[in-house]
């Protein structure tokens, strides 16, 4: 082979430049606005290096970051790996001192259901429907897990809207709860919650993962690291492995997600006509779940004299904490001494399970 | 009467704007508190007078914990 054919320059095409574009797009959003940094930074530069020409990093059975993906993503490795590290750093303590709190974390994941109906209209298959739909949980690692198994041709597009939308919670969300909550709701003080005691606390994750995986074994791999991470850290007798899965493992296993997530954007997968509605549907999707947390927290307040401020129903989304944050902020913006933020940690953490059960029915359903 | 400052949430103690002695108006920012890497801030719940400081900057509280007394 002539040597000048062997060189990358002259194989690059139009579509490998604009995801250049698009990666370092992902690169300065990441460096110098800070959206989402940990993942979109790796991503960026997943999605430049695997749009340069003749490297070989995406060949199948040879390729570096197609190994990892592989092995890591595909064999359903590193998505878990991260649910253990979030499991560490989770308190369940607001969630389950006020257990009622549960149902607008379930009430969040409205929009994925939606959503899966609305992509069908839209043409995308019963598995893309799935994984667009889960962009409405807020949760990078559970749409990754899903759009390995469903639709792995979207699963750039998936998580990179999810990320995007993760980083946005600040942005989107405000307007949609303003909209559907009065200045008095939003000012609602809510009772403080009882104590939770260190047993409560470590019989959660065991008691939790055998109930939910009895009831969505397809969730398994997602609750079960999660209910580890969070049991390491109740324990309180295993403070090496905790640090492990909330720091060391955890970074390890962002790195890989993020590169390989980014490395799967090749031009020819991404630049199509319907990536542009995953964006759109992903964002109607997070917004319809917003909502539904807001509104559940309005149709429980009908029935009861213990109130709860509606905000954090948005909380239900499983951005953690981003949303739980957003919530607080609104709370105080209403009412300086109003504090919704370990209140709003109670459906925050709940939409993490929620997400990753509505990722284990659609795999029961369509997997 | 001496009505004590709670901390409404566990947090970090990233400042406190008074000394024993101050006099504070009811609202006035007491305690800057740190949670899920976001500042909360603590108000007076009543006129008053400082008169001890429980909460040391830096320090880690719980929810309820006294931060200090006001009379």
């Amino acid at each position: 082979m002539p040597f000048f054919e062997q060189l990358g320059v002259f194989a690059v095409t139009p579509g490998m430049v604009v995801m250049w574009m698009i990666g370092l797009t992902l690169i300065y959003l990441a460096i110098a606005r800070e959206f989402e940094p940990l993942l979109l930074l790796p991503i960026g530069f997943g999605v430049l290096v695997a749009n340069l020409p003749l490297t070989g990093l995406m060949t199948p059975d040879e390729g570096l970051i197609w190994r990892l993906y592989h092995y890591g993503v595909e064999w359903e490795v590193i998505p878990p790996l991260i649910f253990l590290g979030l499991g560490a750093h989770t308190d369940f303590g607001p969630m389950l001192s006020q257990p009622r709190l549960m149902f607008l974390g379930a009430a969040a994941q409205g929009g994925v259901y939606v959503t899966f109906f609305a992509a069908q209209a839209f043409g995308f298959t019963l598995q893309e429907s799935a994984t667009i739909g889960i962009i409405g949980g807020a949760d990078g690692p559970t749409t990754i897990f899903l759009a390995a198994q469903l639709a792995p041709h979207l699963l750039g597009a998936c998580a990179v809207a999810a990320y995007s939308y993760m980083a946005l919670v600040p942005i989107i969300q405000p307007p949609i709860m303003r909209l559907l909550t009065t200045e008095q709701e939003r000012k609602i003080r809510m009772k403080k919650s009882r104590k939770v005691t260190a047993r409560e606390k470590r019989l959660f994750p065991v008691a939790a993962t055998i109930v939910i995986v009895l009831l969505v074994p397809a969730s398994a791999p997602l609750i079960a690291m999660f209910m580890l991470g969070n049991l390491f850290r109740e324990s309180k007798v295993v403070e090496r492995l905790t640090d492990t899965a909330q720091n060391a493992l955890m970074n390890i296993a962002t790195i890989f997600l993020g590169v390989t997530v980014g490395a799967t954007m090749s031009a020819d997968v991404f630049l199509r006509g319907d990536v542009i509605f995953i964006f759109v549907l992903g964002l109607a999707a997070f917004a319809v779940s917003t909502a539904c947390g807001v509104l559940l927290a309005k149709l429980m307040n009908l029935f009861t004299n213990d109130k709860i401020n509606p905000l954090i129903g948005a909380a239900g989304v499983s951005a953690v904490p981003m949303a739980a944050r957003v919530a607080h902020k609104m709370g105080a913006e209403a009412d300086k001494k109003n504090y919704l933020l370990m209140f709003a940690m109670g459906p925050n953490v709940s939409g993490v399970i929620g997400t990753a059960i509505a990722a284990g029915i659609f795999l029961t359903m369509l997997g | 009467m001496a009505e004590e400052v709670l901390a409404p949430l566990a947090g970090k103690v990233l400042s406190v704007a008074v000394k024993v002695g101050d006099t504070v108006e009811e609202d006035d920012e007491l305690v800057v508190l740190e949670a899920m890497k976001m500042e909360t801030v603590v108000y007076a719940p009543a006129d008053g007078t400082v008169t001890a400081i429980q909460a040391q900057v830096g320090q880690q509280v719980e929810e309820d914990d006294p931060l200090m007394t006001l009379e």
